[in-house]
């Protein structure tokens, strides 16, 4: 792996760089770091943060000053060592969902909007935007909200100037070459043009990886439902995985 | 046992050190502001430092005890009045069945804490019993206290005569007195420092900020001189902490405090050490603030020296609680 840079984020966390651009190669050494991390037993390490071209760990100093004088050159010294031997870790396993949505326009806020910037009828937006199988990249931001790309050039449009006070749970929204799905309530300023009636997280389920419906190395894609499909929807009887 | 909210307050929760391990799925660690008052708090009454605590700003709260409890109010003063007559801060204090406690009035500081001995009785989500008011789980329905709230405590103790005791805190290692916050809070630097322009970068170490007024547990929001980007970079979203100061399109600086996002995409000009982040969190609207540098071995020493400082703290008071049979 080349181009590796480790920097502090606080004293108790540091932040692994493996490149600086949005694409899958870099995302996927990402994750292969992560889910060798994730293999290892260390109590210590609080948290794991990938996201798209950088790994955070999240330690515990106190336990790490136990090694050495300084928490921060050990933890980077661990790292760069799990970083040799993941290398060849071979291929994530990833999952490929399909999620419905619908592009009325009104769940798509700015859908006309987005068209007419792009000069493309609302139809083919949305069949661009549903042509394409998205990768998870990460989840941030808010609690299960996927960060996906890539979207068609065509298609990607920076952050409304902006932002709204309140973007339904649901939404689905473009931002540069981005897509990604609110999963609660919240402000926002992604361009929203639809929204699906699938619930993207969900705090009171009893197993963990279920609270969020989306994970990181996930393939997306989605596809067009009507007002009707939307509110007739039955959540329960849904899998996404098979669709 | 429990504690009844007879007026809610405008953004109180229950809150520990957070919830970890869930960053992953954007599950932010949310946790109290101040940790620092939080441990002072619980070392007094005798609890595990990291109990589970009420975290109360300006206006608080007023509640109601329905049985008699031993409390101790840490961190911000806000004139807390026990059945009307005053009661200190950084001393425990037993309340008996049916006492009244209302803050009255700001005298320092920006979140205050209450921690009763036995600690609450709270459904943990994910590990911690930390209120996410944006996923709406943990603390109290993952939500701020409203009035009727009945919080539970676990702790009975036998009815008694409201009494202050004679044992107190000393907090001046870790909060400058009142009103005076002259010491510069201290960061490490951040990975985009140097996307700043060389005066911006000079700027950030010289002047003095202002915490706006659209502070909350989110952010700090700072304002004073504009600090510049010296070439349009874009950051690709990446992992933030607490203490995280970033820099926004408009040039203003934010500090993000506990209730910060997982990842952002703004440049990250500084982090404030932990060891200093109370000092921050207890930095009310309009007050000043201004930072400096230390490297990463001293900000893991400062904290570290904190901790010991807490440990010992927890200890002195274990063997005075002893002593009084509590």
């Amino acid at each position: 792996m080349k181009a590796v840079s480790i920097y502090p984020v606080s004293e108790s966390a540091l932040t692994i760089c493996l490149g600086n651009e949005l694409n899958a190669v870099v995302n996927d050494r990402v994750f292969r770091l992560y889910n060798h991390l994730r293999k290892q037993v260390n109590p210590f390490w609080k948290d794991l943060i990938p996201a798209y071209c950088t790994l955070t760990v999240v330690y515990d100093i106190k336990e790490m000053r136990k090694h050495s004088q300084s928490a921060f050159k050990w933890v980077s010294k661990q790292l760069k060592e799990a970083i040799d031997q993941c290398d060849d870790a071979g291929i994530l396993p990833s999952r490929q969902l399909s999620i419905p949505v619908c592009y009325e326009s009104e769940f798509g806020f700015d859908l006309k909007s987005l068209s007419k910037a792009k000069k493309l009828s609302i139809d083919q937006v949305i069949k661009l935007h549903t042509a394409q199988t998205y990768r998870v990249f990460m989840l941030g931001f808010l609690p299960g909200f996927p960060y996906m790309g890539i979207v068609n050039d065509k298609i990607a449009t920076p952050r409304l100037s902006s932002p709204r006070k309140l973007v339904p749970a649901g939404s689905v929204g473009i931002a540069g070459n981005q897509t990604g799905i609110y999963p609660l309530d919240s402000p926002g300023g992604w361009n929203i043009i639809g929204r699906t009636p699938l619930q993207i997280f969900n705090p009171r389920v009893s197993v963990l990886t279920d609270t969020s419906l989306l994970q990181p190395g996930d393939e997306v894609k989605f596809y067009s439902i009507t007002k009707e499909e939307f509110h007739s929807f039955d959540q329960e009887n849904f899998n996404p995985l098979s669709a | 046992m429990s504690i009844e909210v007879i007026k809610a307050g405008m953004a109180d929760s229950v809150q520990d050190t957070g919830r970890f391990g869930y960053q992953h799925l954007g599950i932010n660690p949310s946790g109290v502001m101040d940790q620092n008052a939080m441990k002072i708090a619980n070392a007094l009454v005798g609890n595990p430092l990291n109990e589970a605590i009420v975290e109360m700003s300006f206006p608080a709260a007023a509640l109601r005890f329905n049985s008699p409890a031993v409390i101790c109010i840490s961190g911000a003063d806000f004139t807390p009045k026990l059945n009307g007559r005053n009661i200190p801060v950084n001393q425990p204090v037993v309340v008996t069945s049916g006492s009244e406690l209302k803050f009255t009035k700001m005298m320092h500081g920006a979140w205050c804490y209450l921690a009763v001995q036995g600690g609450y009785e709270l459904t943990e989500w994910l590990g911690s019993d930390s209120t996410s008011t944006k996923a709406k789980a943990g603390g109290m329905e993952g939500r701020f206290l409203k009035k009727g709230d009945i919080i539970s405590f676990s702790k009975q103790i036998k009815e008694a005569v409201t009494k202050v005791f004679p044992w107190r805190a000393d907090v001046s290692e870790f909060y400058e007195p009142a009103p005076m916050k002259m010491q510069p809070v201290r960061c490490i630097q951040g990975n985009e420092f140097d996307w700043l322009t060389k005066g911006s970068q000079k700027d950030f170490l010289k002047h003095n900020f202002i915490v706006s007024r659209q502070s909350d547990r989110m952010g700090y929001r700072l304002e004073g001189t504009e600090s510049k980007q010296s070439k349009k970079q874009e950051l690709l979203s990446t992992a933030v902490s607490f203490g995280t100061i970033q820099l926004l399109p408009n040039g203003e600086l934010i500090a993000l405090m506990a209730d910060h996002q997982t990842t952002g995409g703004y440049p990250r000009i500084a982090h404030v050490i932990t060891a200093d982040r109370s000092r921050l969190a207890q930095c009310r609207p309009a007050e000043k603030i201004s930072f400096s540098f230390v490297d990463i071995k001293e900000a893991e020493a400062l904290l570290l020296k904190q901790e010991q400082s807490l440990s010992q703290l927890q200890q002195a008071c274990k063997f005075k609680l002893r002593e009084h049979e509590l």
